[in-house]
Protein backbone atom coordinates (compact mmCIF):
# COMPACT_ATOMS: atom_id res chain seq x y z
CA UNK A 1 0.00 0.00 0.00
CA UNK A 2 2.77 2.58 0.91
CA UNK A 3 4.73 1.95 -1.96
CA UNK A 4 2.02 3.00 -4.44
CA UNK A 5 1.53 6.05 -2.39
CA UNK A 6 5.23 6.59 -2.96
CA UNK A 7 5.19 6.28 -6.78
CA UNK A 8 1.86 8.64 -6.96
CA UNK A 9 3.82 11.18 -5.17
CA UNK A 10 6.87 10.57 -7.19
CA UNK A 11 5.02 11.02 -10.28
CA UNK A 12 2.96 13.86 -8.61
CA UNK A 13 6.34 15.90 -7.76
CA UNK A 14 7.84 15.09 -11.22
CA UNK A 15 4.45 16.63 -12.38
CA UNK A 16 4.78 19.61 -11.01
CA UNK A 17 8.78 20.22 -12.00
CA UNK A 18 8.14 19.08 -15.41
CA UNK A 19 5.43 21.99 -16.01
CA UNK A 20 6.02 25.70 -16.13
CA UNK A 21 3.86 25.44 -12.74
CA UNK A 22 6.37 25.06 -10.19
CA UNK A 23 8.80 27.72 -11.11
CA UNK A 24 6.29 30.15 -11.77
CA UNK A 25 4.54 29.45 -8.37
CA UNK A 26 7.67 29.38 -6.58
CA UNK A 27 8.97 32.63 -8.05
CA UNK A 28 6.07 34.45 -7.32
CA UNK A 29 5.93 33.18 -3.79
CA UNK A 30 9.96 34.30 -2.95
CA UNK A 31 9.03 37.42 -4.59
CA UNK A 32 5.65 38.48 -2.67
CA UNK A 33 7.63 36.75 0.61
CA UNK A 34 10.38 39.33 -0.04
CA UNK A 35 7.96 41.96 -0.79
CA UNK A 36 5.78 42.07 2.53
CA UNK A 37 8.46 41.37 4.07
CA UNK A 38 10.72 44.00 3.51
CA UNK A 39 8.34 47.00 1.73
CA UNK A 40 5.56 46.61 3.75
CA UNK A 41 6.24 45.22 6.85
CA UNK A 42 9.70 47.34 6.80
CA UNK A 43 11.58 44.33 8.42
CA UNK A 44 15.38 46.31 8.70
CA UNK A 45 13.53 49.53 10.43
CA UNK A 46 11.87 47.17 13.13
CA UNK A 47 15.54 46.27 14.46
CA UNK A 48 13.99 43.17 15.59
CA UNK A 49 16.03 39.85 14.92
CA UNK A 50 12.95 37.84 13.96
CA UNK A 51 10.86 36.57 10.94
CA UNK A 52 7.35 38.04 12.54
CA UNK A 53 7.32 40.64 10.09
CA UNK A 54 7.76 37.58 7.32
CA UNK A 55 5.36 34.81 8.89
CA UNK A 56 2.38 37.42 9.16
CA UNK A 57 1.76 37.70 5.84
CA UNK A 58 1.22 34.24 4.86
CA UNK A 59 -2.15 33.56 5.79
CA UNK A 60 -2.82 36.02 2.83
CA UNK A 61 -0.26 34.82 0.76
CA UNK A 62 -1.43 31.27 1.08
CA UNK A 63 -5.08 31.96 0.80
CA UNK A 64 -3.96 32.64 -3.07
CA UNK A 65 -1.55 30.83 -3.96
CA UNK A 66 -2.15 27.77 -2.46
CA UNK A 67 -5.33 27.38 -4.45
CA UNK A 68 -3.49 27.97 -7.26
CA UNK A 69 -1.83 25.00 -6.59
CA UNK A 70 -4.36 22.69 -5.56
CA UNK A 71 -7.53 23.61 -7.74
CA UNK A 72 -5.49 20.72 -10.22
CA UNK A 73 -5.33 18.37 -7.98
CA UNK A 74 -8.23 16.53 -9.39
CA UNK A 75 -10.07 19.05 -11.66
CA UNK A 76 -6.99 18.72 -14.06
CA UNK A 77 -7.00 14.62 -13.40
CA UNK A 78 -11.15 14.81 -15.03
CA UNK A 79 -10.64 17.64 -17.37
CA UNK A 80 -8.13 15.00 -19.29
CA UNK A 81 -9.33 11.90 -18.68
CA UNK A 82 -6.19 10.32 -16.73
CA UNK A 83 -8.21 9.79 -13.69
CA UNK A 84 -9.71 6.65 -15.35
CA UNK A 85 -6.18 5.54 -15.62
CA UNK A 86 -4.90 6.24 -11.96
CA UNK A 87 -8.44 5.06 -10.23
CA UNK A 88 -8.25 1.95 -12.58
CA UNK A 89 -5.16 1.02 -11.05
CA UNK A 90 -4.65 -1.36 -7.60
CA UNK A 91 -4.57 1.77 -5.38
CA UNK A 92 -8.40 2.77 -3.30
CA UNK A 93 -9.19 6.53 -4.10
CA UNK A 94 -8.27 7.14 -0.73
CA UNK A 95 -4.67 6.55 -1.41
CA UNK A 96 -4.59 8.31 -4.47
CA UNK A 97 -6.23 11.23 -2.55
CA UNK A 98 -3.67 10.79 0.47
CA UNK A 99 -0.81 10.43 -2.58
CA UNK A 100 -1.82 13.61 -4.28
CA UNK A 101 -2.11 15.76 -1.02
CA UNK A 102 1.30 14.44 0.62
CA UNK A 103 2.62 15.60 -3.17
CA UNK A 104 1.23 18.78 -3.05
CA UNK A 105 2.31 19.55 0.47
CA UNK A 106 5.85 18.37 -0.03
CA UNK A 107 5.90 20.76 -2.75
CA UNK A 108 4.68 23.89 -0.99
CA UNK A 109 7.33 22.97 2.05
CA UNK A 110 9.64 23.25 -0.63
CA UNK A 111 8.60 26.58 -1.48
CA UNK A 112 8.79 27.40 2.24
CA UNK A 113 12.30 26.25 2.36
CA UNK A 114 13.36 28.37 -0.68
CA UNK A 115 13.01 31.33 1.47
CA UNK A 116 16.17 30.57 4.14
CA UNK A 117 17.96 33.43 2.98
CA UNK A 118 15.55 34.99 5.02
CA UNK A 119 16.84 32.94 8.26
CA UNK A 120 20.49 33.80 7.52
CA UNK A 121 19.61 37.32 6.85
CA UNK A 122 18.25 37.48 10.93
CA UNK A 123 21.12 35.27 11.92
CA UNK A 124 23.45 37.53 10.54
CA UNK A 125 21.97 40.54 11.72
CA UNK A 126 21.66 39.72 15.66
CA UNK A 127 20.21 36.29 17.96
CA UNK A 128 17.00 35.44 16.87
CA UNK A 129 14.99 32.65 18.99
CA UNK A 130 15.67 29.64 17.29
CA UNK A 131 12.33 28.12 18.59
CA UNK A 132 10.33 30.53 17.06
CA UNK A 133 12.02 30.68 13.93
CA UNK A 134 10.98 26.50 14.13
CA UNK A 135 7.64 26.64 15.08
CA UNK A 136 7.04 29.44 12.89
CA UNK A 137 7.74 27.78 9.82
CA UNK A 138 5.88 24.23 11.60
CA UNK A 139 2.79 26.44 11.85
CA UNK A 140 3.30 27.83 8.32
CA UNK A 141 3.37 24.46 6.75
CA UNK A 142 0.76 23.12 8.61
CA UNK A 143 -1.63 26.07 7.49
CA UNK A 144 -0.58 25.62 3.97
CA UNK A 145 -1.19 21.80 4.60
CA UNK A 146 -5.20 22.86 6.13
CA UNK A 147 -5.62 25.48 2.96
CA UNK A 148 -4.35 22.71 0.03
CA UNK A 149 -6.88 19.44 1.86
CA UNK A 150 -9.49 22.37 1.28
CA UNK A 151 -7.90 23.06 -2.25
CA UNK A 152 -7.86 19.88 -3.34
CA UNK A 153 -11.73 18.76 -2.28
CA UNK A 154 -12.94 22.00 -4.00
CA UNK A 155 -10.92 20.46 -7.07
CA UNK A 156 -12.78 17.21 -6.28
CA UNK A 157 -16.36 18.60 -7.03
CA UNK A 158 -16.17 20.34 -10.57
CA UNK A 159 -13.69 19.98 -13.33
CA UNK A 160 -13.69 23.58 -13.63
CA UNK A 161 -10.30 24.69 -12.37
CA UNK A 162 -11.26 28.43 -12.30
CA UNK A 163 -14.41 27.05 -10.21
CA UNK A 164 -12.37 25.15 -7.80
CA UNK A 165 -9.54 27.60 -7.30
CA UNK A 166 -12.69 30.28 -5.83
CA UNK A 167 -14.80 27.82 -4.04
CA UNK A 168 -11.09 27.12 -2.59
CA UNK A 169 -10.36 30.94 -1.77
CA UNK A 170 -13.55 31.56 -0.58
CA UNK A 171 -13.67 28.25 1.74
CA UNK A 172 -10.47 29.37 3.20
CA UNK A 173 -10.85 33.06 3.81
CA UNK A 174 -13.92 32.03 6.28
CA UNK A 175 -11.94 29.70 8.08
CA UNK A 176 -9.44 32.83 8.17
CA UNK A 177 -11.84 35.21 9.36
CA UNK A 178 -13.85 33.10 11.12
CA UNK A 179 -13.41 34.64 14.41
CA UNK A 180 -13.19 37.81 13.66
CA UNK A 181 -15.45 40.44 15.17
CA UNK A 182 -17.57 41.60 11.86
CA UNK A 183 -17.87 37.92 10.95
CA UNK A 184 -19.43 36.72 14.22
CA UNK A 185 -21.67 39.77 14.63
CA UNK A 186 -22.99 38.76 11.35
CA UNK A 187 -23.83 35.41 12.52
CA UNK A 188 -25.29 36.34 15.51
CA UNK A 189 -28.29 37.68 13.69
CA UNK A 190 -29.24 34.29 12.95
CA UNK A 191 -27.05 31.59 14.64
CA UNK A 192 -27.26 30.77 18.03
CA UNK A 193 -24.30 31.52 20.49
CA UNK A 194 -23.33 27.97 20.44
CA UNK A 195 -23.08 27.71 16.29
CA UNK A 196 -20.89 30.73 16.75
CA UNK A 197 -17.87 29.97 19.29
CA UNK A 198 -18.21 26.33 17.17
CA UNK A 199 -17.63 28.27 13.96
CA UNK A 200 -14.98 30.93 15.66
CA UNK A 201 -13.09 27.59 17.29
CA UNK A 202 -12.75 26.72 13.64
CA UNK A 203 -10.78 29.77 12.41
CA UNK A 204 -7.40 28.85 11.15
CA UNK A 205 -5.91 32.60 12.78
CA UNK A 206 -5.52 31.30 16.57
CA UNK A 207 -4.25 27.98 15.87
CA UNK A 208 -1.45 29.97 13.73
CA UNK A 209 -1.01 32.80 16.08
CA UNK A 210 0.14 31.09 18.70
CA UNK A 211 2.42 28.87 16.58
CA UNK A 212 4.16 32.08 15.57
CA UNK A 213 5.10 33.10 19.11
CA UNK A 214 7.15 29.67 19.50
CA UNK A 215 4.41 27.92 21.09
CA UNK A 216 4.01 24.62 20.46
CA UNK A 217 0.57 23.30 21.48
CA UNK A 218 -0.22 19.55 20.53
CA UNK A 219 -4.01 21.32 19.93
CA UNK A 220 -2.64 23.35 17.55
CA UNK A 221 -1.48 20.07 15.80
CA UNK A 222 -4.15 18.32 16.01
CA UNK A 223 -6.40 21.17 15.31
CA UNK A 224 -4.25 21.19 11.48
CA UNK A 225 -4.27 17.43 11.27
CA UNK A 226 -8.00 17.19 11.77
CA UNK A 227 -8.68 19.76 9.13
CA UNK A 228 -6.55 17.92 6.86
CA UNK A 229 -7.93 14.97 7.79
CA UNK A 230 -11.69 15.58 7.47
CA UNK A 231 -11.20 17.25 3.88
CA UNK A 232 -9.29 14.44 2.51
CA UNK A 233 -12.14 12.37 3.42
CA UNK A 234 -14.89 14.14 2.01
CA UNK A 235 -12.97 14.80 -1.33
CA UNK A 236 -12.36 10.90 -0.99
CA UNK A 237 -16.06 10.59 -0.19
CA UNK A 238 -16.71 13.11 -3.41
CA UNK A 239 -14.68 10.88 -5.69
CA UNK A 240 -16.42 7.92 -4.97
CA UNK A 241 -19.72 9.33 -4.82
CA UNK A 242 -19.35 10.44 -8.61
CA UNK A 243 -18.82 6.63 -9.21
CA UNK A 244 -21.88 5.73 -8.34
CA UNK A 245 -23.29 8.85 -10.42
CA UNK B 1 -12.71 -14.81 -16.76
CA UNK B 2 -14.90 -11.86 -16.91
CA UNK B 3 -18.74 -12.45 -15.67
CA UNK B 4 -21.04 -9.85 -15.82
CA UNK B 5 -24.22 -10.08 -14.35
CA UNK B 6 -27.41 -8.42 -14.70
CA UNK B 7 -25.48 -5.47 -14.74
CA UNK B 8 -27.57 -2.17 -14.80
CA UNK B 9 -26.41 1.54 -14.28
CA UNK B 10 -28.77 4.72 -14.84
CA UNK B 11 -27.51 7.90 -14.57
CA UNK B 12 -30.77 10.17 -13.22
CA UNK B 13 -33.25 9.12 -15.75
CA UNK B 14 -31.19 7.50 -18.21
CA UNK B 15 -30.36 4.05 -18.58
CA UNK B 16 -27.15 3.60 -19.72
CA UNK B 17 -27.21 0.12 -19.08
CA UNK B 18 -30.04 -2.23 -18.60
CA UNK B 19 -29.69 -5.71 -17.07
CA UNK B 20 -26.68 -7.02 -19.18
CA UNK B 21 -25.43 -10.16 -18.76
CA UNK B 22 -22.60 -12.15 -20.16
CA UNK B 23 -19.18 -14.15 -19.61
CA UNK B 24 -16.27 -13.83 -21.64
CA UNK B 25 -13.64 -16.63 -21.36
CA UNK B 26 -9.84 -16.90 -21.14
CA UNK B 27 -8.85 -17.32 -25.10
CA UNK B 28 -11.88 -15.16 -26.08
CA UNK B 29 -11.80 -11.96 -27.60
CA UNK B 30 -14.95 -10.42 -27.32
CA UNK B 31 -15.80 -7.45 -29.93
CA UNK B 32 -18.56 -5.39 -27.90
CA UNK B 33 -20.23 -3.64 -30.45
CA UNK B 34 -23.21 -0.44 -30.61
CA UNK B 35 -23.82 2.43 -32.05
CA UNK B 36 -22.85 5.53 -29.76
CA UNK B 37 -24.17 5.55 -26.46
CA UNK B 38 -25.10 2.10 -26.29
CA UNK B 39 -23.46 1.74 -23.01
CA UNK B 40 -20.26 -0.02 -24.52
CA UNK B 41 -17.95 2.85 -22.56
CA UNK B 42 -20.10 2.47 -19.27
CA UNK B 43 -20.51 -1.35 -19.30
CA UNK B 44 -16.06 -1.46 -19.28
CA UNK B 45 -16.24 1.63 -16.96
CA UNK B 46 -17.97 -0.34 -14.45
CA UNK B 47 -15.86 -4.00 -14.94
CA UNK B 48 -13.03 -1.77 -14.29
CA UNK B 49 -14.29 -0.53 -10.80
CA UNK B 50 -14.52 2.97 -12.01
CA UNK B 51 -17.93 3.71 -11.92
CA UNK B 52 -20.55 1.73 -9.15
CA UNK B 53 -23.60 0.20 -10.73
CA UNK B 54 -26.88 0.96 -10.03
CA UNK B 55 -27.47 -3.09 -9.64
CA UNK B 56 -26.29 -6.48 -10.69
CA UNK B 57 -22.34 -6.99 -10.63
CA UNK B 58 -19.20 -8.58 -12.16
CA UNK B 59 -16.45 -10.60 -11.54
CA UNK B 60 -13.14 -10.45 -13.00
CA UNK B 61 -11.20 -13.67 -12.37
CA UNK B 62 -13.11 -14.45 -9.37
CA UNK B 63 -12.85 -10.98 -7.94
CA UNK B 64 -16.18 -9.07 -7.25
CA UNK B 65 -16.15 -5.53 -8.70
CA UNK B 66 -18.37 -4.25 -5.51
CA UNK B 67 -16.42 -6.24 -2.91
CA UNK B 68 -12.95 -6.64 -4.11
CA UNK B 69 -12.22 -3.63 -6.23
CA UNK B 70 -8.42 -3.42 -6.12
CA UNK B 71 -7.83 -7.41 -6.27
CA UNK B 72 -9.99 -6.72 -9.64
CA UNK B 73 -7.85 -4.19 -10.87
CA UNK B 74 -5.22 -5.99 -10.22
CA UNK B 75 -6.76 -8.46 -12.84
CA UNK B 76 -6.69 -6.76 -15.84
CA UNK B 77 -5.05 -3.88 -17.78
CA UNK B 78 -7.28 -0.85 -19.34
CA UNK B 79 -7.45 1.10 -22.13
CA UNK B 80 -10.09 3.67 -21.46
CA UNK B 81 -11.50 5.56 -24.56
CA UNK B 82 -10.07 8.44 -26.12
CA UNK B 83 -6.66 7.17 -24.29
CA UNK B 84 -5.75 9.59 -21.63
CA UNK B 85 -2.53 9.78 -20.65
CA UNK B 86 -0.48 12.47 -18.44
CA UNK B 87 0.72 15.00 -20.78
CA UNK B 88 3.31 16.24 -18.78
CA UNK B 89 5.22 13.14 -19.17
CA UNK B 90 7.88 11.64 -21.17
CA UNK B 91 6.86 8.31 -22.73
CA UNK B 92 9.07 6.14 -20.78
CA UNK B 93 8.72 8.20 -16.92
CA UNK B 94 4.82 7.46 -17.63
CA UNK B 95 5.28 3.21 -18.76
CA UNK B 96 7.68 3.27 -14.97
CA UNK B 97 4.92 5.08 -13.29
CA UNK B 98 2.72 2.28 -14.20
CA UNK B 99 5.17 -0.41 -14.22
CA UNK B 100 5.90 0.66 -10.35
CA UNK B 101 1.96 0.42 -9.43
CA UNK B 102 2.02 -2.73 -10.86
CA UNK B 103 4.09 -4.03 -8.31
CA UNK B 104 7.54 -4.11 -10.25
CA UNK B 105 10.44 -2.50 -9.23
CA UNK B 106 14.55 -2.44 -9.91
CA UNK B 107 15.88 -4.54 -13.13
CA UNK B 108 12.58 -6.35 -13.60
CA UNK B 109 10.68 -3.14 -13.97
CA UNK B 110 13.69 -1.83 -16.49
CA UNK B 111 12.77 -4.92 -18.53
CA UNK B 112 9.10 -4.73 -18.98
CA UNK B 113 9.08 -0.63 -19.49
CA UNK B 114 11.76 -1.67 -22.48
CA UNK B 115 9.79 -5.17 -23.83
CA UNK B 116 7.25 -2.77 -24.20
CA UNK B 117 7.96 0.26 -25.75
CA UNK B 118 9.50 -2.23 -27.87
CA UNK B 119 6.43 -4.10 -28.63
CA UNK B 120 4.14 -1.12 -29.08
CA UNK B 121 6.73 0.62 -31.79
CA UNK B 122 7.82 3.78 -29.33
CA UNK B 123 10.84 3.43 -28.90
CA UNK B 124 11.78 6.23 -31.16
CA UNK B 125 9.83 8.46 -29.27
CA UNK B 126 10.62 7.43 -25.79
CA UNK B 127 12.05 10.26 -24.21
CA UNK B 128 9.57 12.99 -25.45
CA UNK B 129 6.70 14.45 -23.87
CA UNK B 130 3.69 13.02 -24.06
CA UNK B 131 2.31 16.50 -24.68
CA UNK B 132 4.37 16.28 -28.11
CA UNK B 133 2.99 13.57 -29.67
CA UNK B 134 0.30 12.94 -32.27
CA UNK B 135 -2.88 11.06 -31.27
CA UNK B 136 -1.61 7.85 -33.21
CA UNK B 137 1.32 7.50 -30.63
CA UNK B 138 -0.64 8.74 -27.55
CA UNK B 139 -2.79 5.88 -27.91
CA UNK B 140 -0.18 3.35 -28.06
CA UNK B 141 1.57 4.59 -24.94
CA UNK B 142 -1.92 4.17 -23.31
CA UNK B 143 -2.32 1.11 -25.08
CA UNK B 144 1.65 -0.26 -23.37
CA UNK B 145 0.40 1.24 -20.23
CA UNK B 146 -2.53 -1.43 -20.43
CA UNK B 147 -0.45 -4.69 -21.45
CA UNK B 148 2.59 -3.65 -19.74
CA UNK B 149 2.14 -5.97 -16.42
CA UNK B 150 0.89 -9.06 -19.11
CA UNK B 151 -2.33 -9.01 -17.47
CA UNK B 152 -5.15 -12.16 -17.88
CA UNK B 153 -7.54 -9.51 -18.59
CA UNK B 154 -7.57 -6.62 -20.90
CA UNK B 155 -10.09 -4.12 -21.74
CA UNK B 156 -9.80 -2.13 -24.22
CA UNK B 157 -12.24 0.74 -25.30
CA UNK B 158 -11.53 1.40 -29.18
CA UNK B 159 -8.30 0.37 -29.29
CA UNK B 160 -7.55 1.75 -32.43
CA UNK B 161 -9.28 4.92 -32.71
CA UNK B 162 -6.79 7.65 -34.28
CA UNK B 163 -4.20 4.81 -35.81
CA UNK B 164 -3.73 5.13 -39.19
CA UNK B 165 -4.57 1.78 -41.30
CA UNK B 166 -0.94 0.46 -40.70
CA UNK B 167 -1.04 0.66 -36.98
CA UNK B 168 -4.18 -0.53 -37.01
CA UNK B 169 -3.03 -3.59 -38.75
CA UNK B 170 -0.19 -3.69 -36.32
CA UNK B 171 -2.55 -3.39 -33.27
CA UNK B 172 -4.41 -5.96 -34.00
CA UNK B 173 -2.38 -8.36 -34.48
CA UNK B 174 -0.83 -7.64 -31.28
CA UNK B 175 -4.35 -7.72 -29.57
CA UNK B 176 -5.23 -11.14 -31.27
CA UNK B 177 -1.93 -13.10 -30.37
CA UNK B 178 -2.53 -11.52 -26.73
CA UNK B 179 -5.67 -13.05 -27.02
CA UNK B 180 -4.70 -16.56 -27.40
CA UNK B 181 -4.26 -16.87 -23.90
CA UNK B 182 -6.01 -13.86 -21.93
CA UNK B 183 -9.16 -12.94 -22.28
CA UNK B 184 -10.09 -9.48 -24.21
CA UNK B 185 -12.98 -7.34 -24.06
CA UNK B 186 -12.69 -4.33 -27.06
CA UNK B 187 -15.46 -2.03 -27.89
CA UNK B 188 -15.18 -0.31 -31.53
CA UNK B 189 -17.39 0.69 -33.85
CA UNK B 190 -15.12 -0.50 -37.22
CA UNK B 191 -16.65 -3.76 -38.58
CA UNK B 192 -13.86 -5.24 -40.43
CA UNK B 193 -12.03 -5.07 -36.58
CA UNK B 194 -14.25 -7.78 -35.45
CA UNK B 195 -13.64 -9.65 -38.41
CA UNK B 196 -9.86 -9.40 -38.49
CA UNK B 197 -9.49 -9.72 -34.44
CA UNK B 198 -12.76 -11.15 -32.67
CA UNK B 199 -13.63 -14.29 -31.63
CA UNK B 200 -17.32 -13.32 -30.79
CA UNK B 201 -18.96 -10.22 -31.18
CA UNK B 202 -21.57 -8.70 -28.60
CA UNK B 203 -23.99 -6.23 -30.29
CA UNK B 204 -25.83 -3.39 -27.60
CA UNK B 205 -28.25 -1.03 -28.21
CA UNK B 206 -29.63 1.00 -25.59
CA UNK B 207 -27.77 -0.79 -22.67
CA UNK B 208 -29.27 -3.96 -23.84
CA UNK B 209 -27.29 -7.03 -26.28
CA UNK B 210 -29.13 -7.51 -29.13
CA UNK B 211 -26.55 -9.77 -30.65
CA UNK B 212 -24.20 -12.80 -29.58
CA UNK B 213 -21.84 -15.38 -31.64
CA UNK B 214 -18.96 -15.25 -33.47
CA UNK B 215 -18.55 -12.98 -36.51
CA UNK B 216 -19.73 -15.75 -38.84
CA UNK B 217 -22.76 -16.62 -36.60
CA UNK B 218 -23.97 -12.39 -36.51
CA UNK B 219 -23.42 -12.48 -40.43
CA UNK B 220 -25.88 -15.74 -40.74
CA UNK B 221 -28.15 -12.75 -39.15
CA UNK B 222 -28.37 -10.77 -42.43
CA UNK B 223 -30.68 -11.23 -45.14
CA UNK B 224 -28.33 -11.52 -46.98
CA UNK B 225 -26.58 -14.68 -45.97
CA UNK B 226 -27.21 -17.86 -48.57
CA UNK B 227 -28.27 -15.37 -51.43
CA UNK B 228 -26.45 -16.18 -54.57
CA UNK B 229 -25.24 -12.84 -56.74
CA UNK B 230 -24.44 -14.00 -60.43
CA UNK B 231 -24.26 -12.16 -63.70
CA UNK B 232 -25.40 -13.70 -67.14
CA UNK B 233 -24.59 -12.66 -70.28
CA UNK B 234 -26.94 -12.13 -73.25
CA UNK B 235 -30.07 -13.70 -71.90
CA UNK B 236 -33.13 -11.19 -71.61
CA UNK B 237 -33.79 -10.51 -67.70
CA UNK B 238 -37.26 -11.76 -68.34
CA UNK B 239 -36.97 -14.99 -68.68
CA UNK B 240 -33.77 -15.50 -66.25
CA UNK B 241 -35.72 -14.20 -63.38
CA UNK B 242 -38.72 -16.82 -63.51
CA UNK B 243 -36.49 -19.38 -64.26
CA UNK B 244 -33.92 -18.79 -61.24
CA UNK B 245 -37.44 -18.38 -59.02
CA UNK B 246 -39.02 -21.60 -59.96
CA UNK B 247 -35.54 -23.59 -59.07
CA UNK B 248 -36.27 -25.22 -55.39
CA UNK B 249 -35.88 -23.80 -52.04
CA UNK B 250 -35.81 -20.04 -54.09
CA UNK B 251 -37.82 -17.32 -52.27
CA UNK B 252 -36.64 -14.50 -54.50
CA UNK B 253 -35.18 -13.27 -57.52
CA UNK B 254 -34.08 -9.99 -58.63
CA UNK B 255 -31.98 -8.44 -60.78
CA UNK B 256 -30.21 -6.05 -59.13
CA UNK B 257 -28.14 -3.94 -61.51
CA UNK B 258 -25.51 -4.13 -64.85
CA UNK B 259 -21.47 -5.08 -64.72
CA UNK B 260 -19.50 -5.52 -68.24
CA UNK B 261 -22.78 -5.68 -70.16
CA UNK B 262 -24.24 -8.47 -68.72
CA UNK B 263 -27.22 -8.33 -65.85
CA UNK B 264 -26.20 -8.84 -62.16
CA UNK B 265 -28.85 -10.71 -60.60
CA UNK B 266 -29.35 -11.46 -57.08
CA UNK B 267 -31.35 -15.07 -55.72
CA UNK B 268 -32.51 -15.20 -52.19
CA UNK B 269 -33.19 -18.73 -50.40
CA UNK B 270 -36.30 -19.99 -48.18
CA UNK B 271 -34.86 -19.90 -45.00
CA UNK B 272 -31.51 -21.53 -43.99
CA UNK B 273 -31.61 -23.20 -47.64
CA UNK B 274 -28.34 -24.18 -49.51
CA UNK B 275 -29.52 -22.84 -52.73
CA UNK B 276 -26.04 -22.29 -54.47
CA UNK B 277 -25.74 -25.79 -56.01
CA UNK B 278 -29.48 -26.22 -57.52
CA UNK B 279 -28.54 -22.62 -59.55
CA UNK B 280 -25.02 -23.60 -60.53
CA UNK B 281 -26.21 -27.18 -62.26
CA UNK B 282 -29.43 -25.14 -63.62
CA UNK B 283 -27.35 -22.24 -65.36
CA UNK B 284 -25.28 -25.28 -66.52
CA UNK B 285 -28.15 -26.82 -67.93
CA UNK B 286 -29.46 -24.17 -69.89
CA UNK B 287 -25.49 -23.57 -71.17
CA UNK B 288 -25.94 -19.54 -69.85
CA UNK B 289 -22.95 -17.61 -70.11
CA UNK B 290 -22.17 -16.88 -66.26
CA UNK B 291 -19.39 -14.02 -65.93
CA UNK B 292 -19.67 -14.17 -61.74
CA UNK B 293 -20.75 -16.78 -59.09
CA UNK B 294 -20.89 -15.96 -55.59
CA UNK B 295 -22.04 -17.13 -52.32
CA UNK B 296 -23.19 -14.52 -50.21
CA UNK B 297 -21.99 -15.01 -46.67
CA UNK B 298 -24.06 -11.46 -45.47
CA UNK B 299 -22.96 -8.39 -44.15
CA UNK B 300 -22.01 -7.09 -40.86
CA UNK B 301 -22.92 -3.61 -41.42
CA UNK B 302 -26.20 -4.76 -42.29
CA UNK B 303 -27.11 -7.13 -39.06
CA UNK B 304 -25.45 -4.14 -37.36
CA UNK B 305 -28.25 -1.47 -38.92
CA UNK B 306 -30.99 -4.04 -38.44
CA UNK B 307 -30.47 -5.01 -35.28
CA UNK B 308 -29.83 -1.52 -33.69
CA UNK B 309 -31.97 0.23 -35.64
CA UNK B 310 -35.02 -1.38 -34.01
Amino acid sequence: MFHYIKSIVKREIKGYFNSPVAYVFIVIFLILCGFFTFNVSNFYEARIADLRAFFVWHPWLFLFLIPSIAMRLWAEERRSGTIEILLTLPVTTGQAVIAKFIAAWIFVGIALALTFPLVITVFYLGNPDVGAIITGYLGSFFLAGAYLSIGSFTSALTRNQVIAFILAVVFCLFLVLAGWPPVTSALSKFASAGFINFVAALSFMPHFESMQRGVIDSRDIIYYLSVIAFMLFANTAVLNSRKSG
Amino acid sequence: MIEVKNLTKKFGSLTAVNNLSFIVNRGEVLGFLGPNGAGKSTTMRMITCFLTPTSGTASVNGFDVLNNPVDVRKQFGYLPENAPVYPDMTVESFLKFIGEMRGFSGTELKKRVDDTIEKCFLKNVKHQTIDTLSKGYKQRVCFAQAILHDPPVLILDEPTDGLDPNQKHEVRQLIKKMGEEKCVILSTHILEEVDSVCSRAIIIAKGQIVADGTPAKLRAMSKLHGAVTLSIHRVAKDSVIPFLASLPDVYHAERIGEKNNANVYRVFPKENKNIAHHIASAVREKKWEVEEFNIEEGRLDEVFRNVTTK
